[in-house]
């Protein structure tokens, strides 16, 4: 019973991945497989990277990095010929230029800005503070 | 000093929202193209009327051709095709992009609803696609006869696309006026 369970649950978990198995020469490619479906983005389907996404492009480009993974090409080569065709969105690390660099530098700077806020209010509360102190005395 | 000090986080919450609301049903699925202004990739692929012919990409040198990309799966490939057989009729010159499809079923379509192409190229792979860049079909693309890409369009082509974003783009000489061969009629 248990055995059938298991047997099940192994079926419904490579159906849900969808086949497409490819081979590696070594298992450190395979590794760098896995992590690059998940960092590429699929254009079609948005907000889903090629490794989620059961849609065509995203089959053919899973089948394409694996197989530029194995011409020994590197990430950072696999990532380039995305972004030669697909452009920068494709990738879920926009790099860094005139356009993106709010992005990047956005939340640092909105986070000053906060600091700075509160120290400001801080100081002046307690320098309000110490002139009532000083009145009363 | 005060008062202007407490408007400032007003000023920032109406300037968010007003941000916010412009990008409100803002068109997020249509990508900047990275092959605008580029040559059209290489490739040598067969025709799909006939098979001992290959195809690569010099034959877009020397005339201005649109590329679609159709398939018989696509249904919205079925809404545009009309277009493109009256595009086809007034002279603009048409190649086809077969993307992963059957030969029979693609035949049929062309057989049912007629053939505007020149020449149709067979992509079953979807390399050639990949390299385009193309994430769908239809798509359809302008190549100029240095065989550089002008415009890439997305989805639909209709008499307002055509108007808007591809006749800007031709010399009048070529618009509307016969370039090489028209299509050929389907065997």
């Amino acid at each position: 019973m248990r055995g059938l369970l298991v047997t099940l649950l192994m079926i419904i978990s490579m159906a849900a991945q969808g086949f497409d198995i490819y081979e590696f020469d070594t298992a450190e490619q395979e590794q760098r497989y896995r992590k690059l479906i998940t960092e590429l983005r699929c254009p079609k389907c948005q907000n889903q990277s090629i490794g989620d996404s059961d849609a065509d492009i995203a089959e053919d480009m899973r089948r394409k990095t694996a197989e530029l993974i194995n011409e020994g090409k590197t990430d950072k080569e696999v990532v380039e010929y995305f972004r030669a065709r697909y452009g920068d969105f494709v990738s879920y690390r926009p790099p860094m230029d005139a356009t993106t660099v709010v992005l990047w530098f956005g939340p640092a700077v909105i986070l000053l800005l906060g600091v700075f806020g509160v120290v400001f209010a801080v100081r002046r509360a307690l320098r309000r503070q110490l002139d009532d102190d000083e009145e009363t005395l | 000093m005060r008062a202007s000090i407490w408007l400032i986080p007003v000023v920032l919450f109406f300037a968010l929202a007003a941000l916010l609301y412009a990008s409100l049903g803002r068109d997020t699925e249509t990508l900047p193209s990275a092959l605008i202004n580029q040559p059209v990739p290489a490739f040598a692929l067969p025709d799909l009327l006939d098979e001992n012919t290959v195809h690569t990409e010099a034959i877009f040198e020397g005339r201005w051709a649109l590329l679609n990309v159709w398939g018989s799966w696509c249904p919205t490939c079925y809404v545009e095709h009309p277009y493109f057989m009256q595009l086809a009729e007034q002279g603009v010159d048409i190649v086809g992009v077969n993307y992963k499809d059957a030969k029979d079923k693609a035949e049929k379509y062309l057989m049912d609803l007629g053939n505007p192409y020149s020449e149709i190229i067979v992509d079953r792979e979807g390399d050639f696609a990949l390299d385009l860049g193309v994430y769908g079909a239809p798509e359809t693309y302008l190549i100029n006869p240095d065989g550089i890409i002008l415009v890439r369009h997305a989805g639909e082509v209709n008499a307002q696309v055509w108007e808007e974003k591809f006749q800007p783009h031709l010399p009048s000489s070529v618009d509307a006026t016969v370039v090489p061969a028209p299509a050929a009629p389907m065997p």
